[in-house]
């Protein structure tokens, strides 16, 4: 019998919790609505639905449903606050500042912004990956219109200063956007109270579906607006046109409904589980270090260099059996290791050595088990095979041999 | 990314690991690549004095699954062959063999790299002419 795949990769998608799979169902054929035809029944029933969907979302994040705009993802909720922003604001500015670890669809975005005739500010991160905080205040001038700071980081899992952020930026008047994408379902996460004013985020990464994700806009104090970036029907208080994916939001609501329930206890448990891991694989495996605060960061999230192996290398030794992700070079289709890591300050070679191990809702103690043995195997096998491990393990100092690059 | 059974096979079961004395004058050491780069190989051709011929190979490798396999596969080929007919393996019949998809190919130019980087050391070791010419990258 094949083996169950043991699942650790929960940052880059969740499984759909079944219970949310079920509110779903409903909405493909019994009610087939579309929540915007105001004339027949099955447009009421979808359009109570996504009202309901909107209210379990606002609950979570403790928000205005009327905050809520429903959009296909994250990467579109990013898209739509960032080019939103800039041409809403034009008047008053033209200036954004962000990090230089945030996700590629803030990134990208700035950087059309700047092909806009915007100006970018990329602020670097120390080594725990953090932002400092004199650099961002420093960085704002009267130019500036936007600051966008990840909630907690994708790869390290490491978590912003959010409340340090929202203070500097209500003290110069500047808005406050955050992808808080890996946060939301995870821990409390509450845009008002830390000062943020746009806030992205999806279903998948918190047991919802796929395809549907959400752009909180605050209404008052301030009232902020962005320019709607897809033009049609004039969906979502005319930000965000396109029929709405009704079962997508149903399930999105649900996942809401359940992260309020069991997000103190799911995170308890799996930082448990991630610290045992962590440990697990520390106390075997010399010359393996953590990458990015341990102390500022998501409950079940640990990413681990294991010097002088490569990791999709390493990753081939247990990937029928466990699935996980690396920022290795070898793992993307640029051939250059994660830049959220390199920004911390790592060298390449360690970059190249990463794995990022992302627990979830369904992530067992047999699996943490499992895991820590088969990754130690994996480890210890692609060290018998590496020539830099053997020179390590001689005393020859590896940074000074010339290497031929290629 | 979906590899072929045989890229695979060299994989898990690499033939050759392992390191020749360096001091011996019949044994030529490549090593290229960079840490940085994420892939190191370094492979080892032990040469009868006598016949030119390669009598053995070794490898250990820093690198991704293709890496390891292209180098694997390369002892495998070396083994048996002239130093001239070793200086003929292009790295495209790497490519071939393991079916290594675009993105991989580098990782065959390297295990090319490394056999032609051990001849050259072997040969500059052993007073002899260097036929064996590194192409820039």
């Amino acid at each position: 019998m094949a083996q169950r795949l043991i699942y650790l990769d929960n940052n880059a998608t969740t499984p759909t919790d079944p219970r949310v799979v079920e509110t779903m169902i409903p909405y493909f054929y019994e009610n087939p609505g579309n929540a915007a035809s105001r004339n027949h029944p099955a447009g009421w029933v979808a359009e109570g639905a996504v009202d309901t969907a909107r209210e379990q979302l606002a609950d979570l994040i403790n928000v205005d449903p009327r905050e809520i705009i429903f959009t296909s993802g994250a990467t579109e909720s990013d898209n739509l606050a960032i080019k939103g922003v800039f041409e809403m604001y034009a008047r008053k500015g033209n200036h954004i500042i962000t990090a230089t670890t945030e996700h590629k669809a803030v990134l990208d975005a700035c950087k059309k912004v700047e092909k806009m005739g915007g100006e970018v500010t990329y602020l670097e991160v120390d080594s725990e990956g953090l932002i400092s905080l004199e650099a961002l205040e420093a960085a704002i001038t009267d130019k500036t219109i936007l600051v966008s700071i990840m909630w907690a980081n994708n790869e390290t899992g490491v978590i912003q200063p959010m409340k340090e952020i929202g203070k500097i930026c209500a003290k110069h008047g500047v808005l406050f956007m955050s992808d808080a994408t890996q946060a939301v379902g995870k821990i409390p996460v509450d845009p008002k109270e830390v000062g943020v004013h746009l806030m992205a985020w999806t279903s998948h990464k918190m047991y919802g579906p796929k395809g549907v994700g959400a752009l909180f806009v605050n209404r008052k104090n301030p009232r902020v607006k962005v320019t709607s970036q897809m033009d049609g029907g004039g969906h979502e208080r005319g930000m965000r046109s396109g029929t709405l994916n009704v079962p997508g939001i149903v399930g999105f609501g649900k996942a809401a409904a359940i992260a309020k329930e069991e997000m103190h206890e799911d995170a308890a448990r799996l930082s448990k589980l991630r610290d045992k891991l962590q440990k697990g694989l520390m106390d075997i495996l010399e010359e393996s270090y953590v990458n990015g605060s341990e102390e500022h960061r998501m409950p079940h999230v640990t990413n681990i260099s294991f010097k002088h192996v490569e990791g999709e290398g390493l990753m081939m030794t247990f990937n029928q059996n466990i699935a996980l992700s690396s920022g290795s070079a070898c793992t993307s289709a640029s051939l250059e290791p994660s830049y959220v890591l390199v920004a911390l300050g790592l060298g390449d070679d360690l970059a190249h050595s990463s794995l990022r191990f992302s627990l979830g809702r369904f992530t067992t103690e047999e699996d943490i088990d499992a895991t820590i043995k088969q990754v130690s195997e994996g480890v210890n096998h692609m060290r018998e095979l590496s020539p830099i491990w053997e020179m390590y393990k001689e005393g020859v100092d590896i940074d000074a041999i010339e290497w031929s690059e290629h | 990314m979906a590899y072929s059974d045989k890229l695979l096979d060299h994989f898990k079961n690499p033939r050759n690991v392992g390191t020749l004395d360096k001091g011996d004058a019949g044994v030529g050491t490549g090593l290229v690549g960079a840490p940085e780069c994420g892939d190191v190989m370094r492979l080892q051709i032990q040469v009868d004095p006598t016949t030119q011929k390669i009598t053995d190979a070794k490898f250990k490798t820093f690198g991704c699954g293709s890496a390891i396999a292209s180098s694997s596969l390369a002892t495998e080929w070396l083994k048996g062959k002239s130093v001239d007919e070793a200086l003929a393996i292009d790295n495209m019949a790497i490519v071939e063999e393991l079916a290594l998809p675009p993105v991989k190919i580098h990782c065959s130019v390297l295990a090319e790299d490394a056999i032609k980087s051990a001849i050259k050391d072997y040969q500059e070791k052993n007073g002899l002419e260097v036929t064996a010419v590194l192409e820039a990258h």
